[in-house]
């Protein structure tokens, strides 16, 4: 019970992960099907209707509902530690972005029940998503689901924002925060930037489907090129929202791992800001032939391949960090440095794709597939696993085990390359993506063979995560507070896990790298920036849930054109503000005699 | 000067003097920065879309400038009364402050008022919401205004409501504050419709 009310960080950090991973679970799944309707030439496995689903579900899912909670898991269980915080800026609001996340993500895939899946593709281009070619709900979900999802990423940028600037510890300046936190920061304000512009296009989108609004239908006056662009809009700086936190995580665990401080951390900085900043101004070329122009054409290729030399400026930050380093192999860093040389090759079909011309030819073929698969499976999900092997003592007080964790990565890695490094040929052999199937002899037939393979030893990696996930809870709760012994940032001086308070005196920061700092001094403890003393606590609450499910009620009720259940869903949610603005939560106080008690996340 | 008594050892912007009050009002900045993307979007919707007329009025025929003109003064106004209200905060009168907070909600009714007036006139009129890509992008973009400054209505009265039974501490004030910004915010916004949807219409 006290999981539903919870507003505790890192309570709602483990809670951001068991959906991610869910979800993550289910997209993989999709993906699995994908790969075995196309294992060979005139599969029929599944229908064309229900592979169109699939993969309009598969990358959907995998964006909004996997990527982005399990990159909020990380940001949850480590950002206040990171800072020396006791807590995230609004606790409350933390919970109820969470839970809001996991009604939209329940509500879109409940389309598989409902036998309404949404099938026009994760990017939803009208008029195929408009009602004259896809009037059943399907759209519905997509388009209801990721606005509830949406209002929670919103919500969680805000605070991540407030929580950076205004809870550092004392003497933490910005150039003494860790990679992450800096990664952290930047991705908020992309998040809180980008999400609105999601937010209109779906309500656009929404008015056009259910309340015969004229946005994107042509007869009216509409525009569907509309739509592209506020959707990529959007969707450029996502996946810069994606993979940010995947380079703090790397930055971190490189430097751990090496043992040496971070090379060129001021630059990285500045790489950071300046690849979150280019971000906004690169979308349409994801439009290149739609016919914007070769004016705007040129002006978005150069725009686009700009972002290579930041992204250049990191790689060789974390090659020069590595560069003369005591090096320690563990899982964390072996995925750390696997990621390099894989979001390398990503990268660099990334700036073939920016070159205009050329992208008539690769686009909407299996090269742009194997390109975003790269960044996002090599880049993200490769971050994402190097991140909760690192901070899994800090979050569960125990050692995932090693062994296994290895197996975890040989496989995926391996599985990783097998599924996608073919799709590279096979789209410059010409074989288009969101085909259902293909005819056989045209030379796409062994390489599709190899990938769906690579796909099952990515699933066969998978396995084995959750493997070794079951295993070390068995375990003893035996984390030591710094459970890797290098470790160089504030959350590793609390005990794993943190009591529910984290510090119980704020640590004083001395210095970049506050924690490794004191140790190259000599100290075993951070200095106290205050003395012991009664710690303020947030209360738990129940509201944040009851406003989701309000929030979800009224979208069923939206999308069945029932007002009346619509207006109680909505009725539900500004009840729950309503309480939430008239009864203030005073919180309570640990004494400091109950401080060594509660020692448990 | 019972209002005076009443906010004893409050200190001069009783909305900053803890930690949540700052969070409260940082993070409440950076929403701002959120819905400026949200209606900038929405700008963008209607600029794109708003030649396309088809059989509905056009907008320089529709649009009735003096009405508009009195909903803007009208909403510029309850803005200043805003500020009134918050410099009453600083200085601890409770009922001044409250005063002021009673008459931005009245101006924001006002304007209300004209704007679903106006509203249903261009229905009379043939400019429905299903009539054009004008229609559905100038009602979303309006709309979703009319719909800020219902909420802020909504809002700022129950926190009256608040400020009656708890009084003005460091609870309270930032709440009060942050509607405030909330208040100059959506008159902000305003302020480009009238010079993008209404004069541009008028002209373009």
């Amino acid at each position: 019970m006290d999981w539903l009310t919870t507003v505790d960080h890192k309570k709602i950090g483990i809670l951001y992960m068991i959906a991610g991973l869910f979800f993550f679970l289910i997209g993989g799944l999709e993906a699995i099907l994908i790969r075995i309707q196309l294992m060979k030439p005139m599969n029929d496995v599944v229908s064309a209707d229900t592979f169109n689903e699939l993969i309009t579900m598969h990358g959907t899912t995998m964006i909004f509902l996997a990527a982005m909670p399990l990159l909020f898991a990380l940001m949850n269980a480590v950002i206040p530690l990171q800072i020396g915080a006791r807590d995230v800026a609004f606790p409350f609001l933390n919970a109820l972005g969470f839970w809001t996340f996991f009604f939209g993500g329940l509500l879109l895939n409940l389309s598989w029940f409902a036998n309404a899946v949404p099938d026009a593709g994760w990017t939803s281009y009208v008029p195929l998503a408009g009602t004259t070619y896809n009037d059943g709900h399907g759209v519905d979900y997509y388009v209801i689901g990721l606005q509830i999802a949406g209002i929670g990423t919103l919500l969680g940028g805000i605070n991540f924002m407030a929580t950076i600037i205004n809870m550092r510890a004392p003497g933490m300046s910005f150039m003494r925060m860790p990679m992450f936190t800096w990664a952290i920061f930047i991705t908020s304000a992309l998040i809180v930037f980008a999400f609105p512009v999601l937010t209109v296009g779906l309500v656009a989108l929404m008015f056009d489907r259910l309340f015969e609004a004229n946005f994107f239908e042509a007869g009216n006056g509409g525009n569907e090129v509309l739509w592209e662009h506020i959707f990529w809009v959007f969707g450029h700086p996502e996946v810069y929202i994606l993979i940010m936190p995947a380079f703090g995580i790397i930055s971190e665990i490189v430097s751990t791992f090496s043992r040496k401080r971070l090379f060129g951390y001021s630059s990285m900085v500045f790489a950071t800001v300046l690849i979150a900043f280019l971000g906004f101004m690169v979308w349409a070329h994801h439009m290149f032939t739609v016919g914007l122009g070769p004016v705007a054409n040129a002006l978005f290729s150069i725009a686009t391949m700009l972002i290579a030399v930041p992204t250049g400026v990191k790689i060789f930050n974390w090659l020069f960090t590595l560069w003369g380093g005591s090096i320690r192999f563990t899982t964390a860093s072996l995925f750390a440095i696997g990621f390099i040389p894989t979001f390398v090759m990503g990268g660099v079909t990334g700036v073939m794709l920016a070159s205009a011309p050329a992208d008539f030819q690769y686009h909407d073929s299996y090269f742009v597939v194997a390109h975003f698969h790269y960044v996002i499976v090599g880049g993200l999900i490769f971050g994402i696993f190097a991140g909760l092997h690192y901070w899994w003592p800090k979050m569960f007080g125990r050692m995932l085990n090693e062994g296994l964790g290895k197996i975890t990565f040989w496989t995926f890695f391996t599985g990783f390359h097998l599924t996608f490094f073919v799709q590279h040929f096979l789209g410059l052999l010409g074989m288009p993506r969101r085909v259902f199937t293909y005819l056989p002899n045209q030379g796409f037939d062994t390489m599709n063979m190899i990938s769906t393979i690579g796909a099952f030893l990515m699933g066969i990696g998978t396995i084995a995560f959750l493997l070794n996930i079951f295993i070390t809870w068995a375990k003893p709760r035996n984390a030591a507070a710094d459970s890797w012994e290098d470790g160089r940032t504030l959350e590793w001086t609390i005990p794993s896990p943190p009591p529910e308070y984290n510090f119980k005196q704020t640590p004083l920061v001395r210095g970049y790298d506050a924690w490794w700092k004191e140790k190259m001094d000599g100290n075993t403890e951070m200095t106290p920036a205050e003395p012991v003393g009664p710690i303020h606590m947030p209360s738990p609450s129940i509201i944040p849930l009851v406003m989701s499910i309000g929030l979800f009620i009224a979208g069923y009720g939206f999308m069945y054109d029932n007002l009346i259940v619509a207006g109680a869903g909505l009725l539900i949610t500004l009840g729950g503000m309503f309480f939430r603005s008239v009864f203030d939560d005073h919180g309570f106080h640990i004494e400091p005699e109950d401080q060594d008690k509660g020692v448990h996340a | 000067m019972s209002a005076h008594d009443h906010a004893e050892g409050l200190p001069h912007q009783p909305e900053t003097a803890t930690l949540e009050g700052r969070n409260k009002i940082l993070g409440f900045w950076i929403f701002l920065g959120a819905e400026t993307v949200l209606f900038g979007t929405l700008f963008s919707a209607y600029l794109a879309l708003r030649h396309n007329v088809m059989d509905g009025p056009h907008p320089s025929e529709l649009f009735q400038l003096p009405m508009v003109f009195a909903a803007t003064m009208i909403l510029l106004t309850s803005s200043l009364t805003s500020v009134f209200a918050v410099q009453a905060l600083h200085t601890h009168r409770k009922n001044a402050m409250v005063g002021w907070l009673i008459v931005t909600i009245l101006l924001g009714l006002g304007f209300l008022g004209l704007e679903i007036y106006e509203f249903s006139e261009y229905v009379h009129e043939g400019h429905g919401f299903t009539t054009s890509a004008f229609s559905s992008s100038f009602y979303t973009l309006v709309g979703f205004h009319g719909a800020h400054v219902a909420f802020g209505i909504l809002w700022i009265g129950l926190l009256i409501l608040q400020i009656y039974k708890k009084g003005l501490t460091t609870v309270t004030a930032p709440k009060i504050y942050v509607s405030a910004i909330y208040w100059h915010f959506i008159d902000v916004v305003w302020v480009f419709i009238f010079t993008v949807v209404y004069l541009m219409g008028k002209v373009g």
